[in-house]
């Protein structure tokens, strides 16, 4: 961004600015004077068509985050605004019509339809009868086709798998039609596919339709992936904001996930588990297998490398698929990772 | 889209019940200790009839009779329906905050405490005359849905509200425990009888005080079809499309202490067709939708009540059954009848 500042700037970034949260400070009341403030002086922004991802170990303040910008709850000092609207003054209705809530709870209400419950993102818009316009159900037809469920409007969500459900609140926040739609750990109770698919689902609909959308989320791996900017939390530092990549690279995501039983991988983007080394291994040669093979080997508390080490090594033998093992100058051929490790096991215990 | 045909089939079904609801109170106007002919009925009904015994049967006995069943039937219905949607809850009903525990303590202190503290009660009783048991029934519904509302606006949560009720009604139940230990044999009686319920007592007089007050529980009723509908997902979701859970739960709780508490007080406590009826229209509407079932519960409600006022004329002579158990016998195996047809009655609420 250009830092030219000056007034017509200041215009251009509001309306490029779907959420702003100015000197926001969070935390609980106790009691009348007394509060618990867990974060504060938080400047957070995003622009239109981008995804967010809150992430944070647990008990950094994401939910506490996520629900004072919603204004669930108040904020001790700051406000956030929607579409430059400040969001504390306002009643249900009028926040309902700025931004729209996706939960982790589960639905499982009998006798409700998929379409009855997508309808229900209307509320805000319709009478008190609660009557469905022409341009109402428009928005519910276009919000399902959105999430590839319009040929399941009438089925009952009971009958729908968990990732179905999720999409089905999905669209429900899509036919609310607010510029700013907040996910409160959507794929929590998804399988890997289901995860992998509403995170494409939301990266999509950030870009098509132009809206803001804002995740917490534990999965780092996914985050990093479809995320535009993460936001990340550690209990008592300021928030760090960046591109995933950019928080890779300056070791943000390490240094907040720093734990003694795992070390961030850099290079693949992933957490390896940190096992008590024992032994050394040579391992010899590389690429998938050896990739495998290592993964392995660590997993039983051998340090790999790919030096001559102690006396005892592996040399993968591609063509065939089959591990030789030379120890203390015996040599065996494994034909499977099991037996590999068997192998080893009984040889050391032996020592 | 499908929604077009159901509507078709629910105006079918209502019509049907309409038709049906018309038949049962007919029937409830000819059987009796006397049968009386149809079209003696329809002869009485539009002032042509002279014969002086029959008119004023139908006129002063069986008409107010019938009227109040179709008022206690749809008065009940109506706030079991939202009872248990605010609880989401499948068993809860219009008596869980304590209303009819409430009337029946002041029923108790008007039957029973009048021998122990003569002077008082006596002179209380002897003023209000006939009016005395309908005047100490809502006095005691009153004060414990007082004391209910009063929590439920400190208090959030309706779980905890729940709870709040059912324990009120379980010190009142102990209060109304130790007044009978202390009480004669024949006052006992006449609160036990008071118990029973009756649908036969509510005169003409009575019938203009108690008819304006449930009606006007059942307005409020209608407008909250909507923020209903939006609480079957859960407080949280409710919040989230704009409406104020606060707001409706005050509103659901006046609703049903104007109906549950009227009708109490002029009938005696009826158990089952609040908790019952509302299951067996979602059983019958496969929905859960509160457009439709509002008015099913209202129609179902009162068509029962009417079948139950005919089954209760069973012994013949001036006998009769009491109407507290009749809806009970009548009702019990109905609902266990859905409940097996349905199997998960749990699954109709968000869990």
């Amino acid at each position: 961004m250009p830092v030219s500042v000056g007034f017509m700037s200041d215009i251009k970034d509001i309306k490029k600015n779907i959420l702003v949260t100015q000197d926001l400070s969070i935390g609980y009341k106790q009691g009348k004077k007394d509060h618990l403030c867990l974060l504060s002086d938080i400047n957070l922004t995003i622009r239109r068509g981008e995804m967010v991802c809150l992430l944070g170990p647990n008990g950094a303040g994401k939910s506490t985050l996520m629900r004072t910008i919603a204004g669930i709850q108040n904020p001790l000092a700051g406000c956030t605004l929607v579409e430059g609207i400040p969001i504390r003054d306002r009643n249900y209705k009028e926040i309902a019509q700025l931004l729209s809530i996706v939960l982790t709870e589960r639905i499982n209400v009998g006798n409700l339809t998929v379409y009855h419950i997508v309808s229900l993102g209307r509320h805000p818009y319709t009478s008190w009868m609660g009557r469905l316009s022409e341009e109402d159900k428009d928005k519910i037809k276009w919000a399902l086709e959105q999430v590839d469920l319009l040929r399941y409007a009438d089925h009952f969500i009971n009958q729908l798998s968990d990732g179905e459900r999720q999409r089905v609140m999905i669209a429900k926040a899509l036919a609310q039609d607010t510029p700013l739609i907040m996910l409160d750990e959507p794929t929590a109770h998804l399988d890997l596919p289901n995860r992998v698919e509403i995170m494409r689902l939301l990266h999509r609909l950030a870009r098509e339709t132009n809206k803001a959308i804002l995740l917490s989320t534990h999965e780092l791996d996914l985050a990093l992936q479809a995320a535009d900017v993460i936001w990340l939390m550690s209990l008592g530092k300021p928030i760090k904001i960046g591109a995933p990549e950019d928080l890779v690279l300056n070791g943000s995501i390490e240094e907040t996930f720093h734990n003694k039983s795992f070390i961030f991988d850099r290079k693949t983007g992933n957490f390896i588990m940190n096992y008590q080394k024992k032994q050394i291994i040579q391992v010899l040669g590389n690429d998938v297998m050896g990739f495998w093979t290592q993964r392995a080997l660590s997993r039983e508390g051998y340090q790999v490398t790919c030096e001559k080490a102690g006396n005892c090594s592996v040399k993968l033998i591609e063509d065939t698929m089959e591990w030789e093992v030379c120890n203390n100058g015996q040599v065996l051929r494994c034909k499977s990772i099991e037996e590999l490790l068997l192998h080893l096991k009984t040889a050391f215990s032996r020592e | 889209m499908q929604s077009k045909k159901n509507g078709r089939l629910f105006a079918v079904i209502f019509g049907i019940l309409l038709f049906f609801i018309c038949g049962i109170f007919l029937l409830d106007l000819i059987y009796g200790s006397v049968s009386i002919p149809l079209k003696k009925v329809f002869a009485i009904l539009s002032g042509t009839d002279v014969k002086n015994s029959w008119n004023y049967i139908i006129l002063n006995f069986r008409l107010p009779k019938a009227v109040t069943a179709i008022f206690v039937g749809a008065g009940l219905s109506v706030t079991g329906l939202m009872m248990q949607t605010l609880f989401r809850n499948p068993l809860a009903g219009p008596y869980v905050l304590g209303i009819s525990s409430g009337a029946s303590l002041g029923v108790a202190l008007m039957v029973m405490a009048s021998a122990l503290m003569p002077v008082a009660f006596g002179a209380i009783s002897a003023f209000l005359g006939s009016w005395a048991l309908v005047v100490s029934a809502v006095v005691g519904a009153s004060v414990v849905f007082m004391l209910v509302a009063l929590a439920s606006i400190r208090i959030s949560d309706s779980v905890s509200l729940l709870i709040i009720g059912i324990m009120f009604g379980s010190i009142t139940g102990a209060v109304v425990n130790i007044l009978q230990y202390f009480s004669d044999p024949e006052q006992i009686q006449s609160f036990i009888v008071w118990t029973f319920g009756s649908l036969a007592g509510v005169t003409w007089n009575e019938m203009q005080v108690m008819a304006p007050i449930v009606l006007s529980g059942l307005i409020i009723a209608f407008f909250l079809i909507k923020p209903l509908d939006a609480l079957l997902l859960g407080e949280n979701y409710a919040r989230g499309v704009g409406i104020s859970v606060n707001r409706t739960r005050i509103a659901v709780i006046i609703s049903t202490a104007l109906i549950a508490g009227t009708l109490t007080a002029f009938t005696g406590p009826i158990a089952f067709v609040g908790v019952a009826v509302p299951h067996i229209a979602r059983s019958i509407f496969r929905t859960a939708s509160h457009k439709i079932l509002m008015p099913a519960v209202l129609l179902i409600g009162a068509a029962i009540m009417l079948a139950c006022d005919i089954i209760s004329q069973i012994p013949g002579n001036q006998n009769t059954l009491p109407i507290n158990s009749v809806t009970a016998l009548f009702g019990g195996p109905v609902v266990i009848w859905v409940i097996m047809r349905s199997r998960n009655v749990k699954a109709s609420f968000a869990g």
